[in-house]
């Protein structure tokens, strides 16, 4: 099949220019997201420090083997992603890359199905804040704080993490109808770039909220 | 040679409310948003009415104290999210960044589109909770009283702040990624107008700061709605962990407003003075340090909420910083201004009152940086005085000088010289006589967000309302003659002023592709000596 030529937009001079505006302005984008997670994490991080104790035996109730499980599901999803990229540079069969990028959508639902399964036990076990909120511990105001801003973070990157699902099924629409090959990659990268960036925020949410001052 | 008046350019290349609605020209978005500013303006200029009435008297006698304290959240929360904040980058950016490169637009006119879509909805979410209760926190929504206590609108309020922040940083993305990507040829980065510069500067602190505010204020809802202890120290919360999100967003939102302004006198002083900007490049680089050190400052907002001594020493000493480059900006325009061909049309009154006023307000800020004053006028009305020099006489006046100065440009019309200058006058006068009360009120102790005050501050109070009437009469006057300039003005040229930017060579109104021909940079911003080859310029491309 003939490589479709990208639609040059009537206000830039050529598509190398149009493909850095876009590159620039997701990575642009990516600041404010990294601005946006910073408030929580420094939410996090002071009230981390004021109640050592308290978070971390609260941290004690989270499950880390769902928690490393999914951690590694998320990886991978970077690593099928990362893939789906490449066969869009390099200007492989559409079938190849929607099929990456379908591997990265099922490993990103699992992600998500298996954080639901983790909200779901919280609420069972009476650890979602509000007038429910039961917890056996020391320390009860200051571990349901651990528990909103757990809720808090991880909600925000699950929100993220929907959102790029969305992303990757108008990628994968777009692909069947063999839009992306070497001269037209620009949206496939960028929106690998957003992936990566959702699945690093995890990289810092799991080990500060599953195993810092574990015990 | 003097460019013929188009038959078609892009206010009549299309007629029709769609043809608006669903435009994606920067120049018309532009004007969208100039529309809708006004509105807001008035808006909040009711509100400050009210609070000049009330203030008459030191009894509370107009509204309750209730509704006072909605009247000064409401005129804050207008006026800085839906006025200032968008004022100068919204309309004058929009419109001026792609022609002042050379560009045929911003980099993603769809999302500029967007962000006015945004704008809307989130000034309509706003207003519309103020419609139905209003809110009372101030524009601060400290905690845990906008979590807890107040029962006002918080929630609908803080939701329509979130959305227009989407709008704000749409406008920031497109400004950095036009500036680095879509400049002409020639067109190097020390060839830019300062005007450029400045945007760039602001559009960093667009960038980094707005997302803080939004998710400060989703936090502040999450409390309020789902009672998560985040702030509230009945629920383990701490309140100044709020105070310092929200400064840290707030406090370089000040230099968002301040800085576009700055970028507009630099324009208008090196016009009317005929001469390049001195110390250019360090005018420039101002700007950027203006844009760091602003997020290092914040502190400054808590030096009496409880934070340590040694903290506070460290934010006050920061503060005291950020007066280096905006006295390199002051500094830099009086000498351009020396030996200066000064022409004295009416948008460089605007510019040369934008420097007395920043000064006062510059240096009053100095003041309030020191942490022994600071105790002593802290949320006095020497702060409300200090800030409104640095909102209204700097940034409105830059705003309004703006508009006037590339008014031709965005309407190919004239408007009255005389009036113009009337106009620039009396806002000049009423401003003072409005807020140099404030600083001596705020001297004496009269603190700031009370409805009644001691008999004895009446007689300085009764001069504030009386310049605020003043002030609203010269804020009147543009709005009536420009408007009927738009079909009485007579037609501007290409180059009205005969100022060196880029944007003066196309013709006035320019045509929806900004320029017949890409044009080439050959010379530095502001060389009115290397405009006699700008036709050959012109020619290149």
């Amino acid at each position: 099949m003939a490589e479709l030529a990208p639609a040059v937009a009537h206000h830039f001079d050529d598509a190398e220019q149009q493909h850095e505006a876009a590159t620039l302005g997701m990575w642009v984008f990516l600041a404010t997201e990294v601005m946006f997670f910073g408030g929580l994490f420094t939410a996090y991080v002071a009230y981390r420090a004021l109640y050592p104790g308290a978070f971390g035996h609260a941290s004690n109730h989270l499950d880390v083997r769902l928690g490393t499980t999914n951690t590694a599901v998320l990886i991978t999803s970077s690593l099928t992603m990362a893939l789906a990229v490449r066969a869009a540079q390099v200007g492989a069969a559409p079938a190849r890359i929607v099929r990456w990028l379908a591997a990265t959508m099922a490993l990103g639902s699992t992600f998500l199905a298996i954080k639901l399964f983790e909200y779901a036990h919280k609420f069972y076990e009476g650890l979602v804040p509000g007038p429910a909120f039961t917890y056996a511990g020391p320390d009860a105001r200051q571990a349901e704080l651990f528990f909103s801003l757990y809720f808090g973070m991880t909600g925000l990157h699950a929100l993220h993490m929907v959102i790029g699902l969305g992303l990757l099924a108008w990628l994968v629409r777009e692909a069947r109808r063999g839009r992306f090959g070497r001269a037209c990659h620009t949206p496939v990268e960028n929106c690998g770039l957003y992936w990566h960036f959702v699945d690093i925020v995890w990289i810092f949410l799991f080990p500060l909220l599953y195993l810092v001052g574990r015990h | 040679m003097a460019a013929r008046a188009p038959t078609v350019h892009y206010l009549n290349v299309d007629y029709g409310v769609r043809s608006w609605l669903f435009t994606t020209d920067h120049k018309r978005i532009a004007l969208l948003y100039l529309g809708t500013i006004t509105i807001l303006f008035v808006i909040g200029g009711i509100f400050a009415v009210l609070i000049r009435l009330e203030l008459l008297t030191p009894a509370g006698d107009l509204v309750s104290a209730d509704t006072y304290n909605k009247l000064f959240t409401m005129h804050g929360i207008v006026m800085l999210f839906f006025f200032l904040i968008p004022s100068i980058p919204a309309v004058l950016g929009n419109f001026l960044v792609p022609l002042m490169i050379g560009a045929r637009d911003l980099a993603f006119p769809r999302l500029n589109l967007l962000s006015w879509y945004l704008f809307v909805l989130g000034a309509a979410v706003s207003l519309w909770a103020m419609l139905t209760g209003g809110v009372d926190t101030g524009w601060t929504f400290y905690t845990p009283y906008s979590t807890s206590a107040s029962v006002t609108n918080v929630i609908p309020t803080a939701v329509g702040i979130f959305i227009s922040g989407f709008s704000s940083m749409l406008t920031g993305l497109n400004f950095i990624v036009t500036i680095h990507k879509m400049r002409t040829k020639g067109l190097t980065w020390f060839r830019l107008p300062l005007f450029v510069w400045a945007h760039y500067a602001t559009s960093i602190i667009i960038m980094l700061g707005t997302p803080v505010i939004a998710i400060t204020l989703l936090l502040v809802a999450l409390e309020r709605g789902f009672h998560l202890g985040i702030f509230d120290p009945a629920l383990g919360g701490d309140p100044l962990l709020f105070q310092h999100l929200f400064w840290f967003y707030s406090h370089p939102a000040v230099y968002i407003m301040i800085l576009p302004g700055m970028g507009v006198v630099s324009e208008l002083i090196a016009c009317f003075a005929r001469r390049p900007i001195f110390g250019y490049g360090f005018v420039a680089a101002s700007s950027l340090m203006i844009a760091v050190l602003g997020f290092f400052v914040w502190g400054h907002h808590m030096f009496t909420s409880g934070q340590s001594a040694y903290t506070a020493f460290v934010f006050s000493f920061l503060s005291m910083l950020v007066a280096i480059p905006s006295a390199v900006k002051v500094f830099n325009w009086t000498a351009t201004l020396y030996r200066g061909s000064i022409a004295w049309d009416s948008p460089m009154l605007y510019a040369l009152g934008f420097i007395g006023l920043f000064t006062m307000g510059g240096l009053t800020g100095l003041f309030l940086a020191c942490l022994g004053i600071d105790v002593h006028v802290h949320d006095t009305y020497f702060i409300v005085a200090h800030f409104h020099y640095i909102m209204v006489g700097g940034t409105i006046m830059a705003y309004l000088g703006g508009l006037h100065f590339w008014w031709p440009k965005i309407t190919g019309r004239m408007y009255p010289e005389t009036l113009a200058k009337a106009a620039g006058l009396i806002v000049f006068l009423g401003f003072n006589l409005t807020f140099f009360p404030q600083f001596i009120l705020g001297y004496l102790g009269m603190p700031r967000r009370y409805y009644a005050y001691p008999p004895e501050f009446q007689a300085l109070n009764v001069l504030s309302t009386a310049g605020a009437s003043i002030l609203g009469v010269g804020y009147l006057l543009p709005l009536c003659y420009l408007l009927w300039s738009l079909r009485y003005g007579p037609v501007a040229s290409a180059n009205p002023w005969g100022a060196a930017g880029l944007e003066w060579r196309t013709p006035s109104p320019p045509p929806t592709e900004n320029f017949a021909t890409p044009p080439v940079v050959v010379r530095d911003a502001y060389d009115l000596d290397g405009m006699a080859d700008a036709p050959a310029e012109a020619a290149l491309g």
